[in-house]
């Protein structure tokens, strides 16, 4: 097992699993939030632009917003968000993470907005009636009760975000799905070892995920 | 009256779709009056209270706040909804904030006070209801009738003109509405200007000024209390006195 290990450095491409999931992570938590209060605004244009964006880009695969991504607006239009000399795979490894944080954006937003409903219109009322703006509103009083209502549904978000990692291996990013296909291209001898060790990798990431976001989510359950 | 109203409503119209709940309601509030609403369920209370500080917008009219209308969504009016103050039935503390913090929020973000200043002052107020003791607590750690008087000192907090009370004791335990009521009649006399939506009887003779009595969203009687409640005129208020006091 050591040795397989060694040999297609999995635990180097466990490592850049971990790394494409904390920046997706800290992206899609940023750009669903931002879809989540578009969702929620008053104003007509901006929410129906949020449930649009979540109504598309939920209802697509993974693989297609990573394709579309990679092929159309890397190699064909020529969009670079690594600087041109950095090499191929450093560029793979950044359309990957905006892929996986435009997608998963989508269900950040769902999961935050789950949480808002979850806070009553007497608090929005009780925000506005003491004179906080829209803003003030949603910052002090309705964001952090629909944070805190979300995290259980986060949670889930970003225990599945873990494992789609393993779509961007179809744009060339090294990742632990990567390191298995080579594996069970050059040693089909231990078929059932690399699925054990893969499985067991992601398991050991996402366990210790789910125990925490259970316990955070119950640690700061707003009391009604 | 002598002064000039505090708040003055001229012809407000209002509807939900179709419900017309507001009918050409004219109302003016002196400085330190106390105005008791009265009326059925369903006849326009509440909703006569929310477009007070615009939670509601209305159709027509105009609705004054110490001489400046109402202005539409936006910076501005949240402004002005810090000058008009609202306790709710059911209560609506903040339920992820301590009791102090939910006094203190107000002021350092609208009016701008130091944080420091503002929990001397949020404590001094949370003495004046009698909850003082329980400031470091969170909002369901408290029974009703505390977290009434939290809301009622939350309101205050921002030092506003007029304060509107939407059935403060109704969703409260029996036992619990004398201690929200007695702190209401101490700050009736203060002098706080209020409109305060109560079936409390008891509340309107100690501390009312006037009687308002709404049915199918008009006004449809207006007198002092011991008036209203001995000799009302119209026949739908005899009817509605009637019903809730045999009950
Ligand atoms: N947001 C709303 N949408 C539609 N109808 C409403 C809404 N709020 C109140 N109403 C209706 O308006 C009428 C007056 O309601 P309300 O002002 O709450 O009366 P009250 O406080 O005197 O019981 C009722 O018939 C009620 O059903
Ligand atoms: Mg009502």
């Amino acid at each position: 097992m050591l040795d397989l290990v060694r040999e297609y450095d999995v635990l180097g491409a466990f490592w850049v699993t971990v790394q494409l999931t904390v920046y997706a992570a800290v992206g899609s938590l940023v750009i669903g939030t931002v879809i989540a209060i578009l969702r929620v605004s008053p104003v007509r244009i901006f929410s129906w632009a949020g449930a649009m964006y979540v109504n598309v880009v939920r209802n697509t695969p993974l693989t297609l917003i990573v394709f579309f991504l990679f092929f159309c607006l890397y190699q064909l239009l020529g969009w670079h968000l690594a600087p041109l000399s950095a090499r191929s795979s450093t560029h793979a490894f950044v359309w990957g993470v905006v892929g996986l944080s435009l997608y998963h954006a989508s269900f950040v937003a769902e999961a935050l907005r789950s949480g808002i409903n979850t806070v009553g219109v007497g608090q929005a009322e009780a925000a506005r009636s003491i004179g906080l703006d829209f803003g003030q509103s949603l910052r002090e009083v309705i964001l952090p009760q629909a944070f805190r209502g979300a995290i259980a549904p986060l949670g889930n978000t970003m225990i599945a975000l873990t494992k789609n990692t393993t779509v961007v291996s179809t744009i060339g990013v090294a990742e632990a799905s990567y390191a298995m296909k080579n594996a069970i291209e050059f040693s089909p001898n231990v078929l059932y070892l690399i699925f054990a060790v893969m499985s067991l990798g992601f398991v050991v990431l996402t366990l210790p995920m789910g125990v925490l976001f259970t316990q955070v989510s119950r640690r700061l359950a707003v009391q009604r | 009256m002598a002064s000039e109203p505090l708040v003055e409503l001229v012809s407000v119209n209002k509807h939900f779709g179709a419900l017309h709940v507001l009918k050409d309601i004219n109302l003016a509030i002196a400085p330190g009056e106390v105005v008791v609403v009265i009326g059925p369920s369903g006849s326009g209370k509440s909703t006569l209270c929310r477009v007070i500080n615009r939670l509601e917008g209305i159709d027509s009219g105009t609705i004054t706040i110490d001489g400046v209308p109402l202005p539409a969504e936006g910076k501005e009016l949240a402004k002005l909804r810090a000058e008009v103050g609202m306790v709710f039935q059911s209560f609506n503390l903040f339920a992820h904030r301590t009791i102090l913090q939910n006094l203190t929020l107000g002021p350092v973000k609208v009016r701008k006070v130091a944080p420091a200043v503002a929990k001397e002052q949020a404590l001094a107020l949370l003495d004046r209801v009698g909850v003082r003791d329980q400031a470091e607590k969170y909002p369901a750690q408290l029974s009703g009738g505390q977290q009434q008087r939290v809301a009622i000192a939350r309101a205050l907090a921002l030092n506003p003109k007029v304060i509107l009370f939407d059935e403060p004791t109704s969703a409260l335990d029996p036992e619990m509405v004398g201690e929200v009521l007695d702190v209401m009649v101490a700050l009736a006399k203060a002098g706080m200007t209020m409109v305060v939506v109560t079936h409390e009887m008891g509340f309107a003779r100690k501390a009312a000024d006037r009687v308002v009595f709404m049915a199918d969203g008009q006004i449809v009687e207006e007198s002092d209390p011991e008036t209203f409640f001995t000799k009302p005129t119209s026949a739908r208020a005899r009817d509605f006195l009637g019903r809730i006091l045999t009950h």
